[in-house]
């Protein structure tokens, strides 16, 4: 190599390996996210949003008993009785029942949302990656996907013995959908390059298929996921309520049923909170699980 | 085809004794999008020597990624024939070659697989077609990425270098593979001129190391001569070779060779022709086609 060789790869030493500083790993990232977090704005705005939205909930409800809210119980009456040790209506966070009830949903959900991602995601994968099962397979998911999962109910019930399967099953069904379809488009979303690119370098099909439309289709997979686990919540309170003897559904609908508002209120609540939870854990496990994008994101700031 | 034998299709003796010569003898490909027949390339031939690097340069849409295409796999050819080595890739019976990794493709805005380390997708080759095991593959991944000026990337993502790196990683990805043939679909298009002869550079710099044969599309008159040993013009659609300018400018080159009165007699030449196609191109208006 003549010297005109040896300073080009000076030039791209220059530009390529200056010692770059370490970023803060472990509790020293912990508080560098944490002290950016406190020096923005978005904490402070977000307690504002939250105690302005209680003390609208408060005036309309116990201060000014405006009509149509007269019936609501308000903040006062639901995180007194709520945090009681002797809930006046029965429901407390001391209260056992309410720990059941949370319990069966959660569980209810957990078999529902795995059943429903153990099938979607590989039939999704597969409808997307092979023209010929899509022929087959999707007339019949575009024409079941639109029946609303209430009307689902009956036939559950006549299919399926007991109480707990047909509830399973109602939100096992509505989460499939979601969950195909969104890894179906996952798949077909994935660049022509990447696999002409697998091609190039001599994969297999089965090789494409671990290596570019696995990978290539999780953010389209965790997207459905999160909707996924919107719908089963969605589906499952449906059932709860047709069917059940337990779990957050049941006991909305039969603290209103037994004229007792306030647990009415509080099984609300806490299907939010859950609901926020689970989806959490989902997004979490997608953004572990796909380093390369949460990296690239964090990268632009985002 | 009158301009064909004019200017006959041998192939200069250029590196030769190596692999890698690609022979493309009367291919014709017609689209027919909606029925309509579209010619795309028309009776073209071409021969390009083992370790050569051929620019081929013409109007948008010309044809000239069709081209690349038929040789990489990934479309089928009408007519004709194109050989790599004296063994048929495509022709008559058999219209469609088969993708493999002794012709690798870098693509336009880049394709290293985003999930993947770089180090990973440099090692992918070898690991999926069992020639390393995925430790050799990984080892030799870095040593050819140190090679190449990349040091200390093996470990991150595509998204988190910039795109000169994730380029110049890519041919590094094609590279391990030892393949006859390298082809470049306007790999620099979205560069800045500064990052681009950086690019230019590296590139030259690991084709004085493997010797590999390149066929290199690309609008860009001044890469093609600063890189190339024969610019090949084609004519607008359908794309046929219009006219090839011989570079014999000395090996290794640097940037110092553009501003060379050598140079500016090349570019004037292959500046003549392009801008006859580039008006015929632009005056018929046409849609392009991958």
């Amino acid at each position: 190599m003549s010297g005109d060789g040896t300073s080009s790869v000076a030039i791209q030493r220059g530009g390529g390996a200056p010692a770059r500083p370490r970023a803060p790993t472990g509790i020293a990232y912990f508080q560098y996210v944490l002290n950016k977090k406190l020096r923005s704005p978005t904490p402070y705005l977000m307690a504002l949003g939250i105690g302005g939205w209680i003390l609208i909930y408060w005036l309309f409800s116990e201060v000014w008993n405006l009509p149509r809210f007269e019936k609501m119980p308000g903040p006062v009456a639901v995180i007194s009785d709520w945090f009681s040790r002797k809930p006046f209506q029965g429901t407390s966070i001391f209260t056992e029942t309410y720990y059941v009830h949370i319990w069966v949903s959660v569980r209810r959900i957990m078999i529902a949302f795995a059943i429903a991602t153990a099938i979607g995601v590989p039939l999704g994968l597969i409808m997307g990656w092979s023209r010929r099962f899509k022929d087959y397979a999707f007339p019949i998911l575009e024409t079941l996907r639109p029946i609303p999962i209430l009307a689902w109910v009956p036939l559950a019930i006549l299919m399926f013995k007991g109480l707990e399967t047909p509830v399973i099953f109602l939100a096992t069904l509505a989460s499939l959908f979601v969950t195909v379809l969104n890894t179906m488009l996952g798949v077909e979303s994935i660049d022509e390059a990447y696999f002409r690119a697998a091609g190039c370098l001599g994969s297999k099909p089965r090789q494409v298929f671990w290596h570019v439309v696995i990978p290539g289709s999780l953010p389209f997979i965790f997207t459905g996921l999160q909707i996924s686990m919107g719908v089963a919540w969605f589906s499952l309170v449906a059932a709860e309520m047709v069917s059940g003897d337990y779990g957050l559904g049941y006991l909305i609908l039969s603290s209103y049923v037994n004229s007792v508002t306030v647990p009415m209120v509080i099984g609300m609540l806490t299907l939010g909170f859950v609901g926020w939870i689970t989806s959490a854990l989902v997004r979490m496990a997608g953004n572990q699980m796909m380093q390369w994008r949460t990296r690239a994101l964090a990268l632009e700031g985002r | 085809m009158t301009v064909m034998s004019k200017n006959p299709a041998a192939a200069p003796a250029v590196q030769s004794g190596g692999k890698g010569a690609i022979s493309i003898r009367n291919v014709t490909k017609i689209y027919d999008p909606g029925g309509v027949n579209v010619v795309a390339v028309d009776n073209c031939s071409l021969e390009i020597a083992p370790g050569e690097i051929c620019m081929i340069v013409g109007p948008s849409g010309c044809g000239k990624t069709t081209l690349l295409n038929a040789i990489a796999g990934f479309h089928s050819i009408t007519s004709g024939t194109i050989h790599l080595d004296g063994e048929l890739l495509c022709g008559p019976d058999k219209p469609k070659a088969e993708q493999g990794a002794d012709r690798i493709v870098v693509f336009q805005n880049g394709a290293l697989f985003p999930w993947k380390t770089i180090r990973d997708n440099v090692a992918y080759g070898p690991i999926v077609q069992g020639r390393l095991s995925p430790v050799e593959a990984r080892g030799k991944a870095d040593h050819m990425l140190a090679e190449a000026g990349l040091h200390d990337v093996g470990d991150k993502y595509p998204g988190e270098v910039s795109s000169g790196m994730a380029r110049r990683a890519e041919i590094v990805r094609a590279l391990i593979n030892d393949p006859r043939v390298l082809l470049l679909d306007e790999p620099y298009r979205a560069m800045d001129a500064l990052t681009k002869s950086i690019m230019h550079e590296a590139l030259l710099e690991m084709y004085d190391r493997t010797k590999v044969t390149i066929f290199f599309i690309t609008h860009d008159l001044e890469e093609s001569i600063f890189l190339g040993d024969r610019v090949v013009v084609m004519t607008t659609r359908p794309a046929q070779v219009k006219k090839i300018v011989d570079v014999r400018i000395p090996r290794p080159r640097n940037y110092k060779v553009l501003s060379s009165n050598e140079f500016r007699v090349l570019f004037a030449e292959a500046k003549d022709a392009v801008h006859e196609e580039a008006i015929k191109a632009f005056e018929a208006g046409e849609r392009e086609l991958a």
